[in-house]
């Protein structure tokens, strides 16, 4: 166990240096990133200044490890648009990106689990095979549109929420619903494909000849066998409900880190839009051990060392 | 009990029942082809014309030398003629964009694969890198530094999307290069190159095959997700996802504009998974 742990914290650790190190490079894919900070009037004097305020004149190498030193000490950098630390606006627009993905992962889990029990229990009827049609339709649905088909249908056909932007609870239903509609198939399928898997063990057999109902049989023994897979998922399914944000923040005009990022690019403010990518790939990374730890915690036959037992 | 003579007669193969989970949408991919491909012909109209007067007209209506099939946008330009132009926009991004990335990621996956050592830690940990930040993010970053336009989408698809191939292509290739008749080439004196290029590509290309299929409906997504954002293809160009743009200012007076760019993309993209998860179960069941 604690073996395991170290290993994949080894593991994980490596990967952040590497994502700094990629957001580094790509940070210099036109040569030089004073460019991207500076307002687009700018003189060669203000530019060759800010070249020099930032070190950005010196060597490459010499940057990237005063880079690496900044990173390390969760130094996101100044917003040189808004002049605040990037941490600051950070810290100001993700509780709502967190409210909206928590909206839109209730709805992903709420829908996708019942869907996917359902398709697994009665699989070879007519009504389950559309439901699955359905369920495929939904991922080839791009959230910006069935998010504009949704306000265009409750909002102004029929008026009963609000278009967009923050408010009370109903400002939250549209954009849980457009972003949660993706990871709902998701979860659809890994809980079908799980339930069905448990189906043709032994156990299961057993305890419907004992005379277990169907109810009883979901809720004493496929749950916690067949929430393995599912939980794995959840886990990765929550990275990219944030990253997914971004568009869906955009057309609800939803004050998130999603839209904030979209404008910074606009704005030319170099520094928040790299803040963000970082946070995303580091809470990305971060969810992805949780998930191998959670893995074991639900099923102790997993050890952690990956041998299943 | 049947008589030798007609025992000996040929026996027609039984005819497979026509696969419409695949037919359909290719037919439907085709259409859209054929319109990107034939724009300039089949569009009614100039994709840029204006028409001041015609502005926001709902579909079916005519205004001076204009008559708009499925309704007019903010300058008074033809829907259908946008929806056809911006057919080719989207098809030609995720093409190219597939192909490139396609293209790096294979080869970099069976050089890992076939080559170990240095190679295979170096590919496969910078594959792991990649996919550990979200795409999206990753597109929206390198859009950032090399600004948004046609050529930069394309781009960065193709910079941001090869990872995927790559762990595919590394994984077949394991497998193949231990196989006997590869060995036996490479006991011939067949070099790394031949041997990836004649022997090992070919047996690999089925499944390379399904992840590009996917991955092309992904990147219509994302071109048309930037363009969404005003960082993908710019104006007057037509795209899907900047007439979906412009159509979010005009929900409560046009719902035209906002309404059939998402059908198209929802049609073509809907499409292109089936006929995805049609050839997965064709080439190899376990792959997901």
């Amino acid at each position: 166990m604690q073996g395991f742990l170290l290993r994949r914290l080894g593991q994980v650790l490596v990967t952040l240096f590497g994502v700094i190190t990629l957001i580094f490079f790509v940070q210099r894919l036109t040569g030089d990133p004073t460019f991207l900070l500076v307002p687009e009037t700018a003189t060669q004097a203000d530019i060759d200044a800010l070249r020099h305020t930032l070190g950005l004149d010196r060597p490459l190498f010499v940057q990237y490890l005063s880079f690496l030193q900044q990173i390390a000490g969760f130094d996101l950098g100044q917003s040189v648009v808004q002049n605040v630390p990037v941490s600051t606006i950070i810290a100001s627009r993700l509780p709502y990106t967190l409210q909206l993905a928590a909206g839109a992962l209730t709805v992903a889990c709420g829908l996708g689990i019942p869907v996917g029990i359902v398709l697994a229990l009665y699989r070879q009827t007519a009504a389950a095979r559309m439901l699955a049609g359905l369920v495929f339709a939904a991922q080839s649905m791009p959230t910006f549109w069935s998010g504009i088909m949704l306000i265009m249908l409750f909002a102004v056909t029929l008026g009963w929420l609000p278009p967009s932007s923050v408010g009370g609870f109903e400002n939250l239903i549209m954009p849980s619903v457009a972003l949660g509609l993706l990871s709902m198939a998701t979860f659809a399928r890994i809980t079908r494909t799980a339930i069905l898997d448990e189906l043709t063990r032994d156990y299961v057999r057993s305890a419907r000849a004992r005379g277990a109902t169907m109810g009883r049989l979901l809720t004493r023994h496929l749950a916690r066998n067949a929430s393995i897979p599912v939980i794995t998922v959840a886990a990765i399914e929550i990275s990219n409900l944030l990253a997914g944000a971004v568009i869906v923040e955009t057309v609800f005009a939803w004050p998130g880190l999603g839209q904030v990022t979209v404008q910074s690019i606009l704005a030319r403010d170099f520094m928040v839009v790299q803040g963000v990518v970082l946070m995303g790939a580091f809470v990305t990374i971060a969810l992805n051990l949780l998930a191998d730890i959670l893995y074991s915690a639900v099923d102790p036959r997993i050890r952690l060392d990956g041998v299943r037992r | 009990m049947s008589s030798p003579a007609l025992a000996s007669l040929p026996v027609a193969p039984p005819r497979r029942p026509l696969n419409l989970a695949l037919w359909l949408p290719v037919t439907v991919i085709v259409l859209f082809v054929l319109a990107a491909v034939a724009a300039p012909l089949i569009a009614p109209y100039d994709p840029n014309a204006q028409n001041l007067l015609g502005r926001l007209k709902p579909p079916g209506t005519t205004s001076r030398a204009f008559h708009y099939w499925l309704g007019s946008d903010e300058l008074g330009r033809d829907l259908l003629t946008r929806l056809i132009h911006g057919a080719r926009v989207s098809l030609a991004v995720a093409f190219t964009a597939a192909l490139l990335s396609g293209t790096v990621g294979v080869v970099l996956g069976m050089l890992a694969g076939y080559l170990r050592g240095w190679v295979e830690v170096l590919v496969m940990r910078v594959v792991d890198i990649f996919l550990s930040v979200p795409a999206i993010l990753l597109a929206i970053i390198t859009v950032a530094v090399l600004g948004p336009g046609l050529v930069n989408v394309i781009v960065v698809l193709a910079l941001t999307r090869w990872p995927r191939y790559a762990r595919v292509a590394y994984g077949q290739t394991l497998s193949i290069a231990n196989t006997p008749y590869v060995r036996l080439a490479t006991l011939m004196g067949a070099g790394p190159i031949r041997i990836l290029f004649r022997h090992v590509l070919p047996n690999i290309l089925g499944a390379v095959i399904v992840v590009a299929t996917l991955e092309f409906g992904l990147m219509v997504l994302f071109e048309a997700g930037l363009s969404f954002l005003g960082l993908g293809v710019q104006p007057p160009t037509a795209s899907w996802g900047s007439m979906l743009s412009t159509g979010r200012n005009y929900l409560g007076n046009a719902w035209w504009i906002a309404t059939f760019p998402g059908m198209c993309l929802f049609t073509l993209v809907l499409a292109i998974n089936m006929i995805g998860d049609a050839l997965r179960d064709r080439f190899d069941p376990r792959l997901h």
